[in-house]
Protein backbone atom coordinates (compact mmCIF):
# COMPACT_ATOMS: atom_id res chain seq x y z
CA UNK A 1 0.00 0.00 0.00
CA UNK A 2 1.17 3.53 -1.22
CA UNK A 3 2.72 5.52 1.95
CA UNK A 4 0.77 8.82 2.00
CA UNK A 5 1.09 9.98 5.71
CA UNK A 6 2.62 13.05 4.75
CA UNK A 7 -0.37 15.36 3.97
CA UNK A 8 -1.36 15.23 8.02
CA UNK A 9 -1.63 18.21 8.97
CA UNK A 10 0.29 20.63 6.45
CA UNK A 11 -3.00 22.51 5.21
CA UNK A 12 -6.00 23.91 7.04
CA UNK A 13 -9.49 25.48 5.89
CA UNK A 14 -9.32 28.93 6.39
CA UNK A 15 -12.58 30.13 5.43
CA UNK A 16 -16.30 28.98 4.33
CA UNK A 17 -19.14 29.91 2.66
CA UNK A 18 -22.78 28.69 1.73
CA UNK A 19 -25.29 30.48 -0.59
CA UNK A 20 -28.88 30.41 -0.23
CA UNK A 21 -29.79 27.36 -0.79
CA UNK A 22 -33.26 25.10 -1.76
CA UNK A 23 -35.21 27.63 -4.75
CA UNK A 24 -32.56 30.54 -5.50
CA UNK A 25 -33.85 31.24 -9.15
CA UNK A 26 -32.33 35.35 -8.61
CA UNK A 27 -29.03 33.64 -9.00
CA UNK A 28 -27.73 31.64 -11.87
CA UNK A 29 -25.41 28.54 -11.65
CA UNK A 30 -22.14 31.01 -12.05
CA UNK A 31 -23.73 33.27 -9.91
CA UNK A 32 -23.98 30.69 -7.09
CA UNK A 33 -20.66 29.92 -7.89
CA UNK A 34 -19.14 33.45 -7.15
CA UNK A 35 -21.30 34.15 -4.20
CA UNK A 36 -20.21 31.36 -2.64
CA UNK A 37 -16.62 31.92 -3.53
CA UNK A 38 -16.76 35.61 -2.49
CA UNK A 39 -18.48 34.76 1.23
CA UNK A 40 -15.69 32.32 1.61
CA UNK A 41 -13.15 34.60 0.75
CA UNK A 42 -14.84 36.83 3.23
CA UNK A 43 -14.95 34.36 5.93
CA UNK A 44 -11.58 34.20 5.73
CA UNK A 45 -10.38 37.52 5.57
CA UNK A 46 -9.02 37.49 2.39
CA UNK A 47 -9.56 39.02 -1.59
CA UNK A 48 -9.28 37.37 -4.92
CA UNK A 49 -6.11 38.64 -5.16
CA UNK A 50 -5.08 36.26 -2.56
CA UNK A 51 -6.27 33.24 -4.42
CA UNK A 52 -3.47 31.26 -6.73
CA UNK A 53 -5.47 28.18 -6.69
CA UNK A 54 -8.84 27.38 -8.23
CA UNK A 55 -11.13 24.30 -8.31
CA UNK A 56 -14.73 23.75 -9.15
CA UNK A 57 -17.14 21.32 -11.22
CA UNK A 58 -19.28 21.95 -13.57
CA UNK A 59 -22.93 22.86 -13.50
CA UNK A 60 -25.75 21.19 -15.25
CA UNK A 61 -27.72 24.06 -15.36
CA UNK A 62 -25.32 26.11 -16.75
CA UNK A 63 -22.37 23.85 -18.52
CA UNK A 64 -18.92 25.74 -19.48
CA UNK A 65 -16.72 23.65 -21.91
CA UNK A 66 -13.56 24.75 -19.23
CA UNK A 67 -15.91 25.39 -16.24
CA UNK A 68 -13.02 26.47 -13.58
CA UNK A 69 -11.73 28.69 -16.34
CA UNK A 70 -14.39 30.19 -17.04
CA UNK A 71 -14.84 31.30 -13.55
CA UNK A 72 -11.34 32.74 -13.05
CA UNK A 73 -12.23 34.58 -16.00
CA UNK A 74 -15.43 35.63 -14.43
CA UNK A 75 -13.36 36.50 -11.08
CA UNK A 76 -10.42 38.19 -12.70
CA UNK A 77 -8.00 36.33 -11.20
CA UNK A 78 -5.11 34.21 -12.99
CA UNK A 79 -3.97 31.43 -10.82
CA UNK A 80 -1.28 29.08 -11.26
CA UNK A 81 -3.59 25.62 -10.59
CA UNK A 82 -7.13 25.75 -12.26
CA UNK A 83 -9.16 22.77 -12.51
CA UNK A 84 -12.57 21.27 -12.84
CA UNK A 85 -13.63 18.26 -11.19
CA UNK A 86 -15.86 15.56 -11.97
CA UNK A 87 -16.38 12.39 -9.85
CA UNK A 88 -19.87 13.44 -9.09
CA UNK A 89 -20.87 13.58 -5.40
CA UNK A 90 -17.33 12.08 -4.14
CA UNK A 91 -15.36 14.80 -6.03
CA UNK A 92 -15.73 17.14 -3.40
CA UNK A 93 -13.51 15.73 -1.00
CA UNK A 94 -10.91 14.05 -3.79
CA UNK A 95 -10.04 17.48 -5.31
CA UNK A 96 -9.67 18.62 -0.95
CA UNK A 97 -6.57 16.81 -0.80
CA UNK A 98 -5.47 17.24 -4.67
CA UNK A 99 -5.32 20.89 -3.73
CA UNK A 100 -3.40 20.59 -0.06
CA UNK A 101 -1.13 18.33 -2.15
CA UNK A 102 -1.12 21.16 -4.53
CA UNK A 103 -0.21 23.68 -2.29
CA UNK A 104 2.67 21.34 -0.39
CA UNK A 105 4.55 21.06 -3.57
CA UNK A 106 4.95 24.80 -4.21
CA UNK A 107 2.18 24.70 -7.14
CA UNK A 108 0.33 27.52 -5.70
CA UNK A 109 -0.36 29.11 -1.75
CA UNK A 110 -4.08 29.44 -1.10
CA UNK A 111 -6.47 27.39 -3.02
CA UNK A 112 -9.85 28.63 -3.42
CA UNK A 113 -12.65 25.67 -3.50
CA UNK A 114 -16.48 26.91 -5.11
CA UNK A 115 -18.88 24.69 -6.37
CA UNK A 116 -22.91 25.52 -7.04
CA UNK A 117 -25.38 24.08 -9.37
CA UNK A 118 -29.27 25.12 -10.15
CA UNK A 119 -30.70 21.51 -10.18
CA UNK A 120 -33.90 23.27 -8.72
CA UNK A 121 -34.79 26.30 -11.30
CA UNK A 122 -31.95 26.58 -13.46
CA UNK A 123 -32.34 23.61 -15.62
CA UNK A 124 -34.45 23.48 -18.54
CA UNK A 125 -37.06 21.01 -19.35
CA UNK A 126 -35.28 19.48 -22.06
CA UNK A 127 -31.81 19.79 -19.59
CA UNK A 128 -33.81 17.51 -16.55
CA UNK A 129 -34.78 14.96 -19.06
CA UNK A 130 -31.76 14.35 -20.32
CA UNK A 131 -30.13 14.59 -17.28
CA UNK A 132 -32.62 12.09 -15.75
CA UNK A 133 -32.50 9.47 -18.97
CA UNK A 134 -28.38 9.71 -19.34
CA UNK A 135 -27.29 7.89 -16.26
CA UNK A 136 -26.07 4.28 -16.59
CA UNK A 137 -24.31 2.53 -18.92
CA UNK A 138 -25.08 3.57 -22.32
CA UNK A 139 -25.79 0.29 -23.60
CA UNK A 140 -26.00 -2.17 -20.91
CA UNK A 141 -28.23 -0.28 -18.44
CA UNK A 142 -29.89 2.89 -20.05
CA UNK A 143 -32.57 0.49 -22.70
CA UNK A 144 -33.80 -1.15 -19.23
CA UNK A 145 -35.31 2.17 -18.53
CA UNK A 146 -34.01 2.64 -14.56
CA UNK A 147 -33.84 6.30 -12.93
CA UNK A 148 -31.53 7.45 -10.24
CA UNK A 149 -33.61 5.90 -7.43
CA UNK A 150 -34.10 3.07 -9.66
CA UNK A 151 -30.23 2.33 -9.34
CA UNK A 152 -30.15 2.88 -5.82
CA UNK A 153 -32.94 0.88 -5.31
CA UNK A 154 -31.32 -1.95 -6.47
CA UNK A 155 -28.69 -1.64 -3.98
CA UNK A 156 -31.41 -0.88 -1.29
CA UNK A 157 -33.44 -4.14 -1.73
CA UNK A 158 -30.35 -6.13 -1.67
CA UNK A 159 -29.26 -4.80 1.62
CA UNK A 160 -32.43 -5.29 3.60
CA UNK A 161 -32.69 -8.95 2.06
CA UNK A 162 -29.54 -9.46 3.21
CA UNK A 163 -29.78 -7.90 6.73
CA UNK A 164 -33.16 -7.75 7.11
CA UNK A 165 -33.10 -4.08 8.17
CA UNK A 166 -36.66 -2.91 7.72
CA UNK A 167 -38.28 0.35 5.74
CA UNK A 168 -38.67 1.53 9.28
CA UNK A 169 -34.91 1.72 9.96
CA UNK A 170 -33.93 3.54 6.39
CA UNK A 171 -36.74 5.83 7.12
CA UNK A 172 -34.99 6.93 10.31
CA UNK A 173 -31.91 8.35 8.81
CA UNK A 174 -34.16 10.39 6.73
CA UNK A 175 -35.91 11.62 10.26
CA UNK A 176 -33.08 11.99 12.05
CA UNK A 177 -31.73 14.07 8.84
CA UNK A 178 -35.11 16.51 9.60
CA UNK A 179 -34.75 17.05 13.10
CA UNK A 180 -31.02 18.26 12.40
CA UNK A 181 -32.10 20.64 9.58
CA UNK A 182 -35.06 21.87 11.74
CA UNK A 183 -31.89 23.51 13.71
CA UNK A 184 -30.44 24.71 10.79
CA UNK A 185 -31.70 28.77 9.64
CA UNK A 186 -31.13 27.84 6.21
CA UNK A 187 -31.95 24.15 5.41
CA UNK A 188 -34.71 23.72 2.53
CA UNK A 189 -36.63 21.64 4.07
CA UNK A 190 -36.96 22.08 8.26
CA UNK A 191 -40.39 20.60 8.93
CA UNK A 192 -40.15 18.17 11.27
CA UNK A 193 -41.17 14.35 10.22
CA UNK A 194 -41.60 11.05 11.62
CA UNK A 195 -41.44 7.55 10.63
CA UNK A 196 -44.54 7.41 9.48
CA UNK A 197 -44.40 10.27 7.20
CA UNK A 198 -41.62 8.65 5.31
CA UNK A 199 -43.62 5.23 5.19
CA UNK A 200 -46.91 7.06 4.28
CA UNK A 201 -45.17 9.02 1.14
CA UNK A 202 -45.21 7.87 -2.41
CA UNK A 203 -42.71 4.96 -3.53
CA UNK A 204 -40.62 5.93 -6.22
CA UNK A 205 -38.51 2.98 -6.95
CA UNK A 206 -39.42 -0.05 -4.52
CA UNK A 207 -38.13 0.09 -1.81
CA UNK A 208 -37.28 3.93 -1.60
CA UNK A 209 -40.11 6.23 -1.39
CA UNK A 210 -40.17 9.64 -1.80
CA UNK A 211 -38.93 10.61 1.46
CA UNK A 212 -36.12 8.36 1.11
CA UNK A 213 -34.54 10.14 -1.59
CA UNK A 214 -32.91 13.42 -1.14
CA UNK A 215 -33.56 16.94 -2.29
CA UNK A 216 -33.23 18.71 -5.80
CA UNK A 217 -31.72 22.06 -5.04
CA UNK A 218 -30.18 25.54 -5.99
CA UNK A 219 -27.40 26.40 -4.25
CA UNK A 220 -23.25 26.23 -3.89
CA UNK A 221 -20.37 26.37 -1.05
CA UNK A 222 -16.78 27.10 -1.14
CA UNK A 223 -13.67 26.96 1.15
CA UNK A 224 -10.09 28.27 1.18
CA UNK A 225 -7.16 25.72 1.68
CA UNK A 226 -4.24 27.40 3.21
CA UNK A 227 -0.63 25.82 4.67
CA UNK A 228 -1.05 25.36 7.68
CA UNK A 229 1.99 27.53 9.14
CA UNK A 230 -0.16 30.70 7.77
CA UNK A 231 -3.37 29.26 8.49
CA UNK A 232 -3.35 31.16 11.87
CA UNK A 233 -2.98 34.46 10.37
CA UNK A 234 -6.77 34.31 9.89
CA UNK A 235 -10.33 35.67 11.54
CA UNK A 236 -11.02 32.32 12.39
CA UNK A 237 -9.97 28.66 14.53
CA UNK A 238 -8.13 26.50 11.14
CA UNK A 239 -9.36 23.49 10.97
CA UNK A 240 -6.77 21.02 9.61
CA UNK A 241 -7.33 18.27 7.29
CA UNK A 242 -5.60 15.01 8.69
CA UNK A 243 -6.29 12.12 6.35
CA UNK A 244 -8.05 11.76 3.35
CA UNK A 245 -8.59 8.78 0.93
CA UNK A 246 -10.22 7.54 -2.34
CA UNK A 247 -11.93 4.19 -3.08
CA UNK A 248 -12.75 3.33 -6.25
CA UNK A 249 -15.26 0.20 -7.08
CA UNK A 250 -16.85 0.33 -10.56
CA UNK A 251 -18.70 2.97 -11.94
CA UNK A 252 -22.08 1.05 -13.38
CA UNK A 253 -24.20 -0.92 -10.83
CA UNK A 254 -24.56 -3.54 -12.61
CA UNK A 255 -21.19 -4.20 -12.26
CA UNK A 256 -20.40 -4.12 -8.56
CA UNK A 257 -18.48 -7.33 -6.70
CA UNK A 258 -20.93 -6.31 -4.08
CA UNK A 259 -24.03 -4.63 -3.44
CA UNK A 260 -24.20 -4.29 0.35
CA UNK A 261 -20.53 -2.74 0.99
CA UNK A 262 -18.96 -0.14 -1.04
CA UNK A 263 -15.58 0.72 -1.54
CA UNK A 264 -16.02 3.61 1.42
CA UNK A 265 -14.52 1.12 2.79
CA UNK A 266 -10.73 1.38 1.12
CA UNK A 267 -11.30 5.17 1.16
CA UNK A 268 -11.86 5.08 4.80
CA UNK A 269 -9.19 3.00 5.49
CA UNK A 270 -6.90 5.02 3.33
CA UNK A 271 -8.26 8.59 5.40
CA UNK A 272 -7.35 6.85 8.79
CA UNK A 273 -4.25 5.70 7.94
CA UNK A 274 -3.48 8.97 6.79
CA UNK A 275 -4.75 10.45 9.65
CA UNK A 276 -3.12 7.68 12.51
CA UNK A 277 -7.01 7.84 13.90
CA UNK A 278 -9.63 5.36 14.15
CA UNK A 279 -14.01 5.44 13.86
CA UNK A 280 -13.69 5.57 17.68
CA UNK A 281 -11.71 9.05 17.11
CA UNK A 282 -14.40 10.74 15.35
CA UNK A 283 -16.88 12.75 17.15
CA UNK A 284 -19.09 13.36 14.48
CA UNK A 285 -19.88 12.76 10.65
CA UNK A 286 -21.12 14.25 7.82
CA UNK A 287 -21.97 11.19 5.23
CA UNK A 288 -23.21 11.06 1.66
CA UNK A 289 -27.20 10.57 2.45
CA UNK A 290 -28.19 10.66 -1.68
CA UNK A 291 -30.54 8.25 -0.64
CA UNK A 292 -31.00 6.94 3.15
CA UNK A 293 -30.00 3.15 2.77
CA UNK A 294 -26.77 4.44 1.83
CA UNK A 295 -25.97 6.15 4.91
CA UNK A 296 -26.55 3.14 6.32
CA UNK A 297 -23.93 1.03 4.02
CA UNK A 298 -21.42 3.92 4.52
CA UNK A 299 -21.90 3.60 8.55
CA UNK A 300 -20.41 0.14 8.71
CA UNK A 301 -18.18 0.51 5.46
CA UNK A 302 -16.43 2.87 7.49
CA UNK A 303 -16.71 0.76 10.42
CA UNK A 304 -18.65 2.96 13.36
CA UNK A 305 -21.30 -0.16 13.16
CA UNK A 306 -21.04 -4.15 12.22
CA UNK A 307 -22.48 -5.49 9.19
CA UNK A 308 -26.10 -5.35 9.34
CA UNK A 309 -26.31 -3.28 12.10
CA UNK A 310 -26.67 0.36 11.16
CA UNK A 311 -30.23 0.21 10.81
CA UNK A 312 -30.80 -1.02 14.27
CA UNK A 313 -27.99 2.23 15.44
CA UNK A 314 -29.88 4.79 13.65
CA UNK A 315 -33.02 4.06 14.85
CA UNK A 316 -31.70 3.62 18.60
CA UNK A 317 -30.90 7.55 17.96
CA UNK A 318 -27.46 7.60 18.04
CA UNK A 319 -26.59 9.48 15.39
CA UNK A 320 -28.71 12.34 16.82
CA UNK A 321 -27.17 15.31 18.55
CA UNK A 322 -25.86 14.02 21.65
CA UNK A 323 -25.88 10.80 20.87
CA UNK A 324 -22.81 8.94 20.95
CA UNK A 325 -22.22 9.82 16.92
CA UNK A 326 -23.84 12.91 15.94
CA UNK A 327 -24.46 12.37 11.66
CA UNK A 328 -25.30 15.14 9.11
CA UNK A 329 -25.26 17.76 11.60
CA UNK A 330 -27.15 20.36 8.83
CA UNK A 331 -29.24 18.28 7.46
CA UNK A 332 -27.72 16.40 4.50
CA UNK A 333 -28.70 16.14 1.32
CA UNK A 334 -32.17 14.61 2.32
CA UNK A 335 -33.33 17.77 4.02
CA UNK A 336 -30.38 20.52 3.99
CA UNK A 337 -29.88 20.91 0.54
CA UNK A 338 -28.53 18.78 -2.94
CA UNK A 339 -27.87 21.40 -5.61
CA UNK A 340 -25.84 17.74 -7.58
CA UNK A 341 -22.12 17.39 -7.61
CA UNK A 342 -21.51 20.37 -5.24
CA UNK A 343 -24.08 18.64 -2.31
CA UNK A 344 -20.89 17.22 -0.23
CA UNK A 345 -19.34 21.24 0.06
CA UNK A 346 -22.18 21.71 1.87
CA UNK A 347 -20.69 18.36 4.75
CA UNK A 348 -17.67 19.68 4.40
CA UNK A 349 -18.51 24.04 5.28
CA UNK A 350 -20.86 22.49 8.22
CA UNK A 351 -17.79 20.16 9.68
CA UNK A 352 -15.62 23.35 9.49
CA UNK A 353 -18.42 25.68 11.72
CA UNK A 354 -18.84 22.27 13.82
CA UNK A 355 -15.34 22.12 14.53
CA UNK A 356 -15.06 25.84 15.43
CA UNK A 357 -17.65 25.74 17.51
CA UNK A 358 -20.33 28.18 15.68
CA UNK A 359 -23.06 25.67 14.38
CA UNK A 360 -25.60 27.08 17.41
CA UNK A 361 -28.48 24.99 18.29
CA UNK A 362 -26.75 22.42 16.35
CA UNK A 363 -23.49 22.41 17.91
CA UNK A 364 -21.88 19.22 18.42
CA UNK A 365 -20.55 19.41 22.09
CA UNK A 366 -16.85 19.48 22.26
CA UNK A 367 -16.35 18.63 18.53
CA UNK A 368 -12.61 18.39 17.64
CA UNK A 369 -12.33 15.14 15.09
CA UNK A 370 -14.98 14.82 12.12
CA UNK A 371 -15.08 12.80 9.82
CA UNK A 372 -16.69 13.92 6.13
CA UNK A 373 -17.59 11.12 3.74
CA UNK A 374 -18.75 11.60 -0.15
CA UNK A 375 -19.79 8.86 -2.97
CA UNK A 376 -20.66 9.29 -6.84
CA UNK A 377 -22.10 7.13 -9.21
CA UNK A 378 -24.19 4.84 -7.86
CA UNK A 379 -21.93 3.65 -5.03
CA UNK A 380 -18.85 4.08 -7.00
CA UNK A 381 -16.41 6.48 -6.11
CA UNK A 382 -16.01 6.88 -2.81
CA UNK A 383 -13.55 9.72 -1.07
CA UNK A 384 -13.24 10.22 2.90
CA UNK A 385 -11.89 13.22 4.65
CA UNK A 386 -10.85 13.84 8.65
CA UNK A 387 -10.51 17.11 9.50
CA UNK A 388 -9.42 18.42 12.99
CA UNK A 389 -9.75 21.35 15.25
CA UNK A 390 -5.27 20.53 16.04
CA UNK A 391 -2.85 19.11 13.85
CA UNK B 1 -32.14 12.84 -27.22
CA UNK B 2 -35.56 11.14 -28.41
CA UNK B 3 -37.41 10.25 -25.17
CA UNK B 4 -40.29 9.15 -27.19
CA UNK B 5 -38.89 5.67 -28.16
CA UNK B 6 -37.25 3.37 -25.53
CA UNK B 7 -33.42 3.76 -26.04
CA UNK B 8 -31.41 1.87 -28.71
CA UNK B 9 -27.77 0.82 -27.42
CA UNK B 10 -25.08 2.96 -29.32
CA UNK B 11 -23.53 -0.25 -30.45
CA UNK B 12 -19.84 0.03 -31.01
CA UNK B 13 -17.35 -2.76 -32.52
CA UNK B 14 -16.29 -4.07 -29.40
CA UNK B 15 -19.93 -4.77 -28.78
CA UNK B 16 -21.44 -5.67 -32.54
CA UNK B 17 -20.67 -9.10 -31.76
CA UNK B 18 -23.03 -9.41 -28.70
CA UNK B 19 -25.82 -7.27 -30.03
CA UNK B 20 -25.92 -9.36 -33.49
CA UNK B 21 -25.92 -12.03 -30.85
CA UNK B 22 -29.57 -10.60 -29.46
CA UNK B 23 -30.64 -10.01 -33.33
CA UNK B 24 -30.17 -13.96 -33.53
CA UNK B 25 -31.36 -14.46 -29.99
CA UNK B 26 -28.87 -15.65 -28.71
CA UNK B 27 -27.42 -13.95 -25.33
CA UNK B 28 -23.74 -13.98 -25.73
CA UNK B 29 -20.97 -13.54 -23.22
CA UNK B 30 -16.73 -13.52 -24.07
CA UNK B 31 -14.53 -16.27 -23.04
CA UNK B 32 -10.85 -15.64 -22.50
CA UNK B 33 -8.53 -17.84 -24.72
CA UNK B 34 -5.91 -17.87 -22.32
CA UNK B 35 -7.17 -18.56 -18.60
CA UNK B 36 -11.51 -19.39 -19.27
CA UNK B 37 -12.66 -16.50 -17.63
CA UNK B 38 -16.18 -15.43 -18.82
CA UNK B 39 -17.26 -11.50 -18.77
CA UNK B 40 -20.13 -9.09 -19.67
CA UNK B 41 -20.54 -6.90 -20.53
CA UNK B 42 -18.05 -7.51 -24.05
CA UNK B 43 -14.89 -5.23 -23.64
CA UNK B 44 -11.37 -5.42 -25.03
CA UNK B 45 -9.15 -7.07 -22.58
CA UNK B 46 -9.96 -9.65 -20.39
CA UNK B 47 -11.12 -8.24 -17.06
CA UNK B 48 -9.44 -11.12 -15.05
CA UNK B 49 -6.15 -11.77 -16.37
CA UNK B 50 -5.60 -8.70 -19.28
CA UNK B 51 -5.38 -10.84 -22.09
CA UNK B 52 -6.40 -9.73 -25.71
CA UNK B 53 -7.16 -13.05 -26.44
CA UNK B 54 -11.64 -13.25 -26.55
CA UNK B 55 -13.84 -15.06 -28.31
CA UNK B 56 -17.90 -15.88 -27.56
CA UNK B 57 -19.60 -18.43 -26.06
CA UNK B 58 -23.84 -18.39 -25.55
CA UNK B 59 -25.10 -18.50 -22.74
CA UNK B 60 -27.50 -21.15 -21.89
CA UNK B 61 -29.74 -17.86 -20.77
CA UNK B 62 -31.15 -19.31 -17.68
CA UNK B 63 -30.23 -17.15 -14.19
CA UNK B 64 -31.65 -15.58 -11.25
CA UNK B 65 -32.65 -12.46 -9.88
CA UNK B 66 -30.35 -10.89 -7.87
CA UNK B 67 -31.74 -7.67 -6.73
CA UNK B 68 -34.33 -5.66 -8.14
CA UNK B 69 -36.68 -2.65 -7.83
CA UNK B 70 -40.63 -1.61 -9.68
CA UNK B 71 -39.90 1.94 -11.16
CA UNK B 72 -43.20 3.64 -10.36
CA UNK B 73 -42.18 6.62 -11.77
CA UNK B 74 -41.20 6.27 -15.09
CA UNK B 75 -37.53 7.50 -16.47
CA UNK B 76 -39.02 9.16 -19.70
CA UNK B 77 -42.21 9.32 -21.36
CA UNK B 78 -41.35 6.12 -23.58
CA UNK B 79 -41.34 4.13 -20.48
CA UNK B 80 -44.50 5.82 -18.98
CA UNK B 81 -46.78 2.80 -20.43
CA UNK B 82 -44.68 0.14 -18.66
CA UNK B 83 -45.23 1.56 -15.37
CA UNK B 84 -44.90 -0.44 -13.18
CA UNK B 85 -42.05 -2.60 -14.18
CA UNK B 86 -39.26 -4.08 -12.90
CA UNK B 87 -35.27 -3.72 -13.36
CA UNK B 88 -33.53 -5.95 -12.06
CA UNK B 89 -29.60 -7.65 -12.04
CA UNK B 90 -29.65 -10.99 -13.18
CA UNK B 91 -26.85 -13.60 -12.45
CA UNK B 92 -26.16 -15.82 -14.96
CA UNK B 93 -25.95 -19.32 -14.58
CA UNK B 94 -22.48 -19.20 -16.12
CA UNK B 95 -21.36 -16.01 -13.36
CA UNK B 96 -21.50 -13.11 -14.89
CA UNK B 97 -24.25 -10.44 -14.36
CA UNK B 98 -26.42 -7.94 -16.01
CA UNK B 99 -28.93 -5.59 -16.06
CA UNK B 100 -32.03 -6.05 -17.84
CA UNK B 101 -36.25 -6.07 -16.81
CA UNK B 102 -38.09 -9.02 -15.62
CA UNK B 103 -41.26 -9.20 -18.09
CA UNK B 104 -44.30 -11.52 -18.17
CA UNK B 105 -45.60 -11.65 -14.53
CA UNK B 106 -46.52 -9.52 -12.29
CA UNK B 107 -44.11 -7.15 -10.50
CA UNK B 108 -45.58 -8.34 -7.07
CA UNK B 109 -44.41 -11.82 -7.72
CA UNK B 110 -40.58 -11.09 -8.17
CA UNK B 111 -38.04 -11.93 -5.80
CA UNK B 112 -34.39 -12.22 -5.09
CA UNK B 113 -33.48 -15.47 -5.72
CA UNK B 114 -36.33 -16.21 -8.59
CA UNK B 115 -34.98 -18.41 -11.40
CA UNK B 116 -35.23 -16.52 -14.86
CA UNK B 117 -34.90 -17.27 -18.22
CA UNK B 118 -33.98 -14.97 -21.39
CA UNK B 119 -36.05 -13.40 -24.12
CA UNK B 120 -35.49 -10.30 -26.49
CA UNK B 121 -37.25 -7.46 -27.61
CA UNK B 122 -36.81 -5.89 -30.50
CA UNK B 123 -36.24 -2.31 -30.72
CA UNK B 124 -35.57 -1.87 -34.27
CA UNK B 125 -34.74 -3.30 -37.24
CA UNK B 126 -31.62 -5.90 -36.25
CA UNK B 127 -31.56 -4.59 -32.84
CA UNK B 128 -33.17 -6.73 -30.04
CA UNK B 129 -32.21 -6.11 -26.30
CA UNK B 130 -32.28 -9.15 -23.48
CA UNK B 131 -34.84 -9.32 -21.09
CA UNK B 132 -36.45 -11.87 -19.04
CA UNK B 133 -38.98 -13.88 -17.41
CA UNK B 134 -39.76 -16.18 -14.89
CA UNK B 135 -39.07 -19.85 -15.46
CA UNK B 136 -42.20 -21.43 -15.88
Amino acid sequence: MAKSHSLRGQVAIVGVGDTEVGKVPELSATGLCIDAAKRALDDAGLTKSDIDGLVTCNSMAEPHMYHAEAMAEHLQIFPSYCVSAGAGGGTTFAVLYQAALAILHGICNRVLISMADSLRTGLTREQAMVMQSSSGHPQFETPYGATVPGYYALIANAYMHRYGVSAEQMAAVAVTARAHAALHPGAQMRTPLTVEDVLASRMIADPLRLLDCSLVSDGGAAVVLARAEEAGEGPHQPVYLLGAGEGHGHEHISQAENLTSSHARQAGERAYAMAGLGPQDIDFVELYDCFTPVVLIELEDLGFCGRGEAGAFVAEGHTRLGGTLPMNTHGGLLSHCHPGNPGAMFALTEAVRQLRGEAGERQVVDAETALVHAQGGILSSHCTAILGRGR
Amino acid sequence: MSVNAKPLPPINPDTQPFWDGCAQGRLLLQRCGDCGHLQFYPRMLCAACGSRTLDWAESCGRGTVKTFTIIRRAVSAAFEPDVPYVVALVELEEGPTLMSNIIGCDPAVVAIGQPVRVTFETRAESVAVPQFEPMP
